[in-house]
């Protein structure tokens, strides 16, 4: 049987999702033998690769980078899911929103530090205005939300995609 | 003077009722479930979040059950596809409107908004995020308003008028500038008027009042007290 290729990714969260994406239990050895984990922050493979049937992603987009990626990703992927209340709503994140981004570097990089008070600039990409949900870039096949998801409901959701079962009724949702 | 019956029929089933009930009365009273956010029982409805809307046969316009007084041989839909779609836009527009971060609010896991989302079966909504820069007011020394979380039910303005009697609450502004404000704006550690009763924090649905001294998870409102209180009471509102 060939492997179904899946990849995670993540964008401004905090890794919780990913946290509760390995912390399905035993689930994670039945399903370790039906997918080739591809790509993410749990393998080595530097450059997303082409031809991905499913990606799952964590966080919101936050800044330039993290647009690119997604972009490239939504190319790349066949089925897109938002990983967790950061790439559903925002969330967290997205609590910086109402906040002008040079004021709130201003305020935690110089104000709120103790030393080396410098906003960084060298390596690190720029924000966007705000932090917003993946939907409102590129089109989204799944959301989980839930801060973080279960991992029961993850499992659920990856196996049922895995074995091609339909899920008529919805899994049960709950944001927070 | 004995009330009127009436017969109507709800979801085809033909049910007594009493003259001067809404359709929300009615139906709750034959234990038909129709889904509500802004009411609570014992306080004058106000048809705020639209949520308990039904089809009534005849007409093509949707009403709030809440506030619809029934008719002598009226029939009335509760469930179909265009009231689960409606209802559902009525919920996710009330999701964008604000902040609601349930991950860090008081309230995450025993709010009324948030679990009927759940109920519906939201995960996501179909509108652009509103993510509005909004206060808190901490003034009074023992409840916190946090505007963020507030979904204008009004359910804090009726409790504090009809039950407590203290008027503390209104709504300045229109439209999505809309604010729950105490006495003439002030802040509500200064309002005169409040007697830190508490009722409003006991009627709030959402996170948006809460008692101070809670952390994520922790406040749990006791708004059955509310109508439990009415019935004491034997208040007509
Ligand atoms: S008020 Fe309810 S819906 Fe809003 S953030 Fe709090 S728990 Fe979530
Ligand atoms: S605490 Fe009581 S008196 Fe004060 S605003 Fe709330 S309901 Fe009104
Ligand atoms: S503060 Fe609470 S009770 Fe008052 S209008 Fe807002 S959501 Fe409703
Ligand atoms: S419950 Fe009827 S409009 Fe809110």
């Amino acid at each position: 049987m060939k492997k179904v290729k899946v990849a995670t990714v993540w964008l401004d969260g905090c890794s919780g999702c990913h946290m509760s994406l390995l912390d399905m239990d035993a689930a994670i050895i039945s399903l370790a033998q039906k997918i080739d984990l591809v790509y993410g922050p749990l393998v080595d493979t530097q450059e997303f690769p082409e031809g991905v049937d499913v990606t799952l992603v964590e966080g919101a987009v936050s800044s330039q980078d993290d647009l690119n990626k997604l972009q490239k990703i939504r190319q790349r992927t066949h089925l897109l899911i938002s990983l967790g209340d950061c790439a559903v709503t925002g969330n967290v994140p997205a609590m910086r929103n109402s906040i002008p981004v040079n004021k709130l570097l201003q305020r935690i990089y110089v104000e709120g530090a103790q030393e080396g008070k410098i906003v960084p600039t060298d390596g690190v990409p720029a924000l966007l205005k705000q932090a917003r949900p993946l939907r409102e870039f590129v089109k989204v096949d799944i959301c989980l939300p839930g801060c973080p998801p279960p991992a029961k409901t993850i499992a659920t959701v990856i196996s049922d995609l895995v074995d091609g079962r339909k899920r008529e009724t919805g899994l049960a949702v709950k944001f927070g | 003077m004995p009330q009127k019956k009436l017969s109507i029929r709800i979801d085809g089933e033909l049910i007594s009722a009493v003259e001067g009930q809404t359709i929300l009365q009615a139906a709750k009273a034959n234990g038909k479930y129709i889904p509500t956010l802004c009411d609570l029982e014992g306080l004058t409805p106000v048809g705020a979040c639209r949520l308990c809307i039904v089809e009534v046969s005849g007409t093509d316009r949707l009403f709030p059950a809440c506030t619809t007084p029934i008719q002598d041989g009226m029939s009335v839909t509760t469930t179909s596809k265009r009231l689960t779609q409606d209802r559902r836009i009525s919920l996710e527009l009330l999701l964008v409107e604000r902040n609601h971060v349930c991950a860090v609010c008081v309230s995450n896991g025993h709010c009324e908004l948030q679990s009927m989302a759940s109920a519906m079966g939201i995960s996501t909504v179909r509108f652009v995020y509103n993510y509005p820069k909004l206060g808190v007011d901490l003034s009074h020394p023992r409840f916190v308003l946090d505007h963020n979380r507030c979904i204008l039910c009004t359910r804090c303005v009726r409790v504090c008028a009809e039950l407590e009697g203290a008027h503390v609450w209104e709504v300045t502004s229109r439209g999505i500038h809309s604010r729950i404000v105490s006495d003439l704006n002030q802040k509500w550690g200064e309002s005169r008027g409040c007697t830190s009763c508490g009722k409003c924090v006991q009627a709030c649905p959402t996170g948006a009042l809460a008692e101070k001294g809670w952390a994520v998870e922790e406040m749990v409102k006791k708004n059955d007290k509310i109508s439990a209180l009415v019935h004491r009471r034997e208040v007509q509102v």
